[in-house]
């Protein structure tokens, strides 16, 4: 194949950024709706519970279970709260799920790999031992049994994906770190008398970021997956509070005998949001490493 | 060494092949008007530095181009079917049959976790008209023949169980097994260590002179090409700068970019300090405002005239030169028909 | 290849003393008192401490282990508080619904996905790929029971073309004399053909519904793998061979492009695993998951253990033999271990 032997003239690196970003977008319309998407659903979260037409707590049984009709777009659920305002309104917590789960996974199975990469020895094995013992646990079951255990809050849940989801963090953290070990610049950094520490925060953390980015928005849609699994066994989060996997498994007692609006919209909604994140890590996949597009 | 007779017609001819890429950074014309043919059972040499388009031509030819890349003009004629715009059927019927290619990097270019023998056995059954029961038999007797010792244990065998040199003679089994008339080899014996790169372009030349099949050599290695081919054309930047036989080019090169290629070519007797290289690099393909003659920015001999589109060759010439200001051709021996500026098209 | 499976064998053996452990802390800080549970409501303080002290409850935290250890060498898995039941053969007799429930979940997801796959790599960025991907990425944006029950909603209740999601078997019939547990190959030996009907219409939406949740890393890895071996050396030198395109794509390109899905497939059988319980929950299916789930919401901790020890051990064995099919269609890596 041809090589080219001049290079393009060097431009600034946000400019690059930004002509690779539109790029990508402009290759493939389906990352740039999960964009769009995206901020619809950040959108929601902030501003949802001011614009909803009804209180999502405010029962009215002479209205339960009502189909969808001009009043309540989304139909009423068996205890005559209107479905849409719940819907939206369910929006900030599990936003709010998502976002937290993926900060704590990557702070933890980040932090673990990066050390594990870097230091080698007693610290890789450590890690390595913990990541098989989670791995060995058939992932939703382990979720299931630490928020068994330590009770279903919100902050459980949180805690219970990071821990499920931990071992692959730590796994691609630690291959990146491993190869940027005895990269020239760390090197670079080690003689002029920077402590491994600092060395592992400010070059290799950052570095680790773009790769990890990518699996990070795919986690966020696990994340919202799992509180609503969760949710579906009575280990989720707990009633009255709106959040699409508790209103899907309230409403599926009622799907099979026909009121099917209880369970299709909070679920719709679910499938949207975790779709969005599906297609925005393809999209960062693209963008960080166009090699791995799959 | 056969070299061509013009009055017979060629076994494959080349003309105006123009091949472009489309990249992120723009579009690379990676080939502009290649034209050259080889005639039946000749030796050629295609040779240029890296990055010239030597490949490209052969995969252009051959119809496996990267989906990025496109051809936007040109015929490749192999007896009376234009391989540039063949039907697909049409072109995987002659592809192993009529004309064949071997590759560089032998263990990668074939199938890792199937015996060799097998993958022989795959083109006799496709285009040998060898019935599958006598597939196998027929491979070990191509492993014979292409110097394997051991050929009937040896098909059992895989990929990365073999050497580099044993990889490249399966490669040639395989491309010859259906007896093509035209093979090309892209770097045959890059990453071979010497002495099987001679036993390599030695096995080549007999099987192709036992066949009387047409070979072009793809290569960087001018003194190889010159060892083992009767022609040589040679390119720079995606261009065919001078198309003519060994002796000749080698006697008195006529392009200037071929005269500095040969000064560059390391001879055994030199010392590193005498090593020439060529003053520049390759111009960036991507440019909108490329010049006709793609040498003219490093040409030590560039006069005005090199700003027009370059001369096209006469008819039926045997030493052919794409240049406005050639090095002189000698005096006496054969006429050198390079167009005029009144030929140009 | 024997030794490659020892040395596997041997790595997965801490693992799995660390599942031990893990397991026994987590049930152990579930809430409830079994002791109370076992009593009875009417019980008295004191009954519910004879209990206790019965049970081994009242002994220190590292004795109990130990004891659990033990039992654990003999084969012993303990008793469901809830059934009364021990829970081995209880596991025992739930596992074959969930297997072959997984097992046709997996089949007909892969009988879908890698062709799906293979035609997304042949034509790369165009609408049938693009639409590939965006179908096998819904299939696996939905919550798994979700998926069950708009399947149930679907074609149960709207089209009336499923039974109702009541279990393995309807109940006019009887499940087939138990050779494997699998009621498919149980009734097929038995000559049965409307047992097999039976058993299969059951059978049919929860394992859509979890081949649906499996498709997508599927038909990803397979769409990827195929992409990086089309572009690949060997398969150039196959075209250039004019080899015909069944060969190209299936002989040649497809089977070095296998290797990396089959190893996806045991982290498939992971997830599986655990959607399995919900399913399980969806459909009324009698299988491990069921059992494992009503045991948990009971705090009754023995099948919780017996289960999760039972899938620690399921997945490391079928990791294991997804190294052994890996070894018998890559020679490299069988002569190499």
């Amino acid at each position: 194949m041809t090589d080219i032997a001049t290079s393009p003239p060097r431009e600034s690196s946000l400019t690059a950024l930004f002509k690779h970003s539109r790029y990508v977008l402009g290759e493939n319309p389906v990352t740039g709706f999960a964009f769009a998407l995206f901020v619809l659903i950040v959108l929601a979260s902030v501003f949802g519970p001011h614009i909803v037409p009804y209180d999502p707590l405010a029962s009215d049984t002479t209205q339960a279970l009502k189909p969808p009709n001009a009043h309540h777009w989304f139909g009423t659920d068996q205890l005559g709260r209107d479905v849409f305002s719940r819907v939206v309104v369910a929006t900030r917590l599990d936003f709010f799920i998502a976002i937290a789960s993926v900060a704590l996974v990557f702070l933890m199975g980040g932090l673990a790999g990066v050390a594990a990469g870097f230091f080698g020895g007693w610290t890789d094995r450590i890690v390595g031992r913990i990541a098989d013992t989670i791995m060995a646990f058939p992932l939703f079951v382990l979720a299931m049994g630490i928020v068994a255990a330590l009770g279903n809050t919100v902050q459980n849940i949180v805690l219970a994906t990071a821990i499920v989801n931990f071992p692959l963090y730590a796994r691609i953290a630690r291959a990146e770190a491993n190869i940027r070990r005895d990269a020239g610049f760390v090197e670079a950094a080690r003689l002029s008398g920077n402590s491994d520490w600092r060395i592992l925060s400010f070059q290799i953390l950052p570095n680790v970021f773009p790769i990890l980015v990518v699996q990070m928005s795919l986690t966020m849609g696990y994340a919202i997956l799992n509180a609503a699994g969760l949710s579906f066994i009575g280990l989720g989060v707990r009633p009255p509070t709106p959040e699409w996997g508790i209103m899907v498994a309230e409403g599926s007692a009622f799907m099979v005998s026909g009121e099917w609006w209880n369970a299709t919209f909070p679920g719709a909604a679910l499938m949207v949001a975790v779709f969005c994140f599906n297609l925005l890590g393809d999209g960062l996949r693209d963008m960080v490493d166009p090699r791995r597009r799959t | 060494m056969i070299t061509a007779n013009a009055n017979t017609a060629p076994a494959l001819s080349v003309e105006g092949l123009c091949v472009e890429f489309r990249t992120r950074a723009g579009i690379v014309r990676a080939l502009d008007n290649v034209s050259f043919s080889v005639g039946k059972g000749e030796t050629m040499a295609l040779v240029g530095e890296s990055g010239s388009g030597k490949s490209v031509t052969a995969y252009a030819i051959m119809g496996i181009l990267d989906p990025a890349g496109r051809i936007t003009s040109g015929r490749a004629m192999l007896g009376g079917l234009d391989l540039l715009h063949a039907k697909p059927s049409q072109l995987a019927e002659v592809r192993g049959r009529d004309i064949a290619m071997i590759f560089q990097s032998p263990r990668t270019a074939l199938n890792p976790i199937r015996p060799v023998g097998k993958q022989i056995a795959d083109v006799l059954i496709r285009h040998g008209n060898v019935p599958r029961r006598e597939a196998p038999e027929q491979a070990v007797e191509m492993l014979r023949a292409v110097g394997i010792t051991d050929p009937a244990r040896r098909a059992k065998a895989y990929p990365f169980e073999m050497s580099g040199g044993m990889c490249q003679r399966v490669m040639i089994a395989i491309a010859l097994a259906a007896k093509p008339s035209v093979l090309i080899a892209d770097e045959p014996t890059t990453g071979l260590d010497v002495t099987t790169q001679a036993v390599i372009m030695d096995l080549i030349g007999d099987l192709a002179s036992k066949m009387g099949m047409a070979t072009i050599f793809i290569t960087h290695d001018l003194a190889l090409a010159g060892q083992r081919s009767a022609r040589i054309v040679v390119m720079h930047a995606g261009h065919v700068v001078e198309n003519a036989p060994t002796n000749e080019l080698f006697a008195y090169p006529r392009h200037p970019y071929t005269a500095e290629l040969i000064a560059a070519t390391p001879d055994s007797a030199a010392s590193l300090d005498e090593l020439a290289s060529i003053p520049g690099t390759l111009p960036d393909l991507r440019r909108s405002d490329l010049p006709p003659c793609r040498y003219s920015e490093r040409c030590p001999r560039k006069i005005e005239a090199c700003a027009q589109p370059l001369p096209q060759a006469a008819p039926g010439a045997t030493h052919i030169v794409a240049c406005w200001n050639p090095l002189p051709a000698p005096t006496l021996g054969a006429p050198i028909l390079v167009a005029s500026a009144e030929n140009v098209a | 290849m024997l030794t490659m499976i020892l040395k596997r064998l041997m790595m997965a053996i801490p693992s799995l003393i660390g599942v031990v452990i893990v397991t026994f802390l987590l049930t152990r800080a579930l809430p409830g008192d079994p002791a109370a549970y076992f009593a009875g409501p009417a019980a008295t303080p004191q009954a519910i401490q004879e209990i206790r002290v019965k049970l081994g409850l009242d002994r220190p935290l590292i004795v109990q282990f130990g004891h659990y250890v033990d039992d654990l060498a003999h084969g012993n898995l303990g008793t469901s508080l809830t059934t009364g039941q021990p829970v081995a053969s209880e596991l025992r007799n739930r596992l074959p619904a969930s297997a072959e429930l997984t097992l046709l979940g997996l089949i007909v997801s892969i009988i879908i996905a890698v062709p799906l796959g293979i035609l997304a790599a042949t034509k790369p960025n165009s609408l049938l790929d693009h639409a590939c991907r965006i179908v096998a990425t819904a299939g696996v944006s939905l919550p798994v029971f979700f998926t069950g029950l708009i399947l149930v909603y679907v074609f149960y209740y709207q089209l009336g073309w499923a039974p109702a999601p009541l279990g393995r078997l309807d109940v006019f019939f009887t499940e087939p004399p138990h050779v494997t547990g699998f009621y498919l190959i149980d009734s097929l030996i038995a000559r049965d053909p409307e047992t097999f009907m039976a058993a299969l219409k059951q059978l049919i939406l929860p394992a859509l519904t979890l081949a649906i949740f499996s498709l997508a890393p599927i038909a990803r890895m397979t769409r990827a793998s195929m992409l990086a071996v089309l572009s690949s050396d060997f398969v150039r030198t196959a075209r250039a061979s004019g080899l015909s395109a069944y060969t190209v794509i299936i002989t040649y390109a497809f089977r070095n492009a296998m290797l990396p899905v089959i190893t996806t497939l045991g982290m498939v059988f992971s997830f599986l695993l655990g959607a399995n319980v919900l399913v399980e929950k969806v459909f009324a299916w009698p299988g491990i998951g069921s059992y494992a789930v009503e045991a948990l919401l009971a705090s009754d901790f023995a099948p919780v253990q017996g289960f999760v020890l039972t899938m620690a051990v399921m997945y490391v064995a079928i990791n294991l033999m997804i190294d052994v099919l890996y070894g018998v269609i890559d020679p490299r890596v069988r002569l190499d271990a």
